[in-house]
């Protein structure tokens, strides 16, 4: 559904796929191999307002916690109920079913920032 | 990261044939996970897994003092019959853990000691110095052999099929061992709360028992899935749950202090914490809602901050459980308490370990 050429990314490992003003946001496949057999995901609430590169979400995997950065600056308006009993769907479908949280942006330009898919493998290299 | 100023273990090319992501471990290049922590701790509880850790101590003391000397610098008795192993602590003056090690004897003249990797220069060194009145020597023998721990229900049976004889050797009992043309010990011990054995050979042997491990299906595991199945059987690690700032009697252990025997390094110390009491223990923690408790988080009861946790994990069995130093007052079975969690209050109960419970 959100496949990884109609995304964009940040450098810190998060995907953003929009549709209007509302962007989806994941982590990308690399990043959910780092961090590997994801146990918990603590999401950000439904109205929470969120800042472009800051920490709104918590990805805990068994041996590590690691923090999620909004891609995009706007107002949280739906999480993804299904990671609450099953958080290992961000490991099997990061770009898909395993979806974190949606933001209603309130400055697009922000999205149009962010990585291609080609850019964002290129910094994986590095 | 740079893995060229890190000690490498014998095993260490086949750890990373076998698709181990290999990190640095307190200096030494060890896997944290081949194909994933929850797997592998599944194979250990359910089936047989296996670990590399050649990067443990082992330490040899010889000669006519070698029992008392070990009595006197263990705090749990230490049995001089040829075969029997003990778990103990090697203690300060002041009755503080440097050390959790298991002493073996071999014969009543010679000992061997399987010290925690981080410890053994220490451990080697507080052996000399405390033997100068002992007629005993002391070697470090670490970097001689490799080591693995092959653990689960299964272990035995896939042991069985390159030494026949492994089922006899008694729990944290030892056996001399002739594997591969070479001469090594194997101890029916581990850090994983199921039966299974610890095997060592030398150095440029050990690669061969990885391999006929692997060929035979023994499931490689890493350091993430040793540390959840260790912390779910309540066993300390040192440096985290114990160190040179804590008694045994603080780290819930007062089973391994001897009172009773004669004389021991920090029996002095002890004697007098004993009958003031403790202020702070280590304790469980099982979390009631979702989450994932870490070392360093901070613990709460009525209100009011009284303890730091030392281990955390999510445990496939348990899911957020944690150990962690608690003001002797709230360190009671059954209280509930809130544990600091990425800036939440997360509920969880007092518990004592182990969290899982098995026959061994």
């Amino acid at each position: 559904m959100y496949n990884e050429e109609n995304c964009r990314f940040a450098k810190t490992h998060e995907w953003a796929h929009m549709e209007g003003d509302i962007a989806t946001v994941g982590i990308s496949n690399h990043a959910q191999e780092e961090i590997s057999d994801i146990v918990f995901v603590d999401l950000p609430k439904v109205g929470q307002q969120v800042t472009a590169g800051q920490n709104c979400c918590v990805i805990e995997s068994v041996k590590s916690a690691s923090e999620i950065y909004a891609p995009v600056s706007g107002e949280v308006v739906e999480v993804n109920s299904a990671l609450t009993n099953d958080p290992a769907l961000v490991n099997r479908e990061p770009h898909g079913n395993g979806w974190l949280f949606k933001i209603k942006m309130t400055a697009p330009t922000e999205y149009e920032n962010l990585l291609d898919l080609n850019a964002y493998k290129a910094t994986l290299n590095k | 990261m740079t893995h060229t100023d890190l000690q490498k273990t014998p095993l260490c090319a086949a750890c990373e044939a076998a698709g181990g992501k290999m990190v640095d471990f307190h200096g030494w290049l060890l896997p944290v996970q081949f194909a994933g922590i929850i797997a592998e701790h599944k194979a250990v509880r359910e089936d047989a897994g296996m670990f590399d850790v050649s990067h443990m101590g082992q330490l040899f003391v010889e000669g006519k003092d070698a029992w008392p000397f070990l009595q006197y610098i263990n705090c749990n008795n230490i049995k001089n019959e040829p075969g029997a192993g003990v778990y103990s602590h090697i203690l300060t003056e002041k009755g503080t853990i440097i050390d959790d090690a298991i002493s073996f004897c071999l014969t009543p003249e010679k000992f061997l000691v399987v010290v925690n990797a981080a410890c053994t220069a220490e451990d080697f060194a507080w052996f000399e110095k405390q033997s100068k009145n002992f007629d005993v020597t002391v070697r470090n023998e670490s970097a001689r052999w490799g080591m693995i721990a092959v653990q689960g229900p299964r272990a035995l049976e896939q042991v069985s099929n390159l030494l026949p004889k492994a089922p006899e050797v008694a729990r944290f009992h030892i056996a001399e061992i002739e594997l591969f043309g070479a001469k090594g010990y194997l101890t029916r011990t581990g850090y994983t709360g199921e039966d299974g054995v610890e095997i060592m050979l030398p150095s440029d042997k050990i690669a061969q028992l990885w391999d006929a491990l692997l060929k035979q299906g023994v499931t490689p595991c890493g350091l993430g899935a040793r540390d959840v199945l260790r912390l779910e059987a309540g066993y300390l690690l040192n440096g985290a749950d114990a160190d040179q700032t804590r008694t045994p009697y603080e780290a819930g252990c007062g089973w391994v202090v001897k009172l009773a025997k004669e004389n021991f390094v920090g029996k002095e110390a002890l004697a007098a914490q004993k009958a003031q009491g403790v202020n702070e223990k280590l304790i469980g923690f099982v979390l009631k809602s979702p989450g994932v408790p870490r070392a360093g988080c901070h613990v709460f009861a009525d209100g009011a901050e009284k303890g730091i946790l030392t281990s955390g994990t999510y445990s496939p069995l348990f899911k957020g459980i944690a150990v962690g130093y608690l003001a002797a007052e709230a360190a009671v079975p059954g209280t509930e308490v809130e544990i600091e969690i990425h800036g939440k209050r997360v509920k969880a109960e007092v518990v004592k370990p182990p969290f899982y419970k098995n026959r061994v």
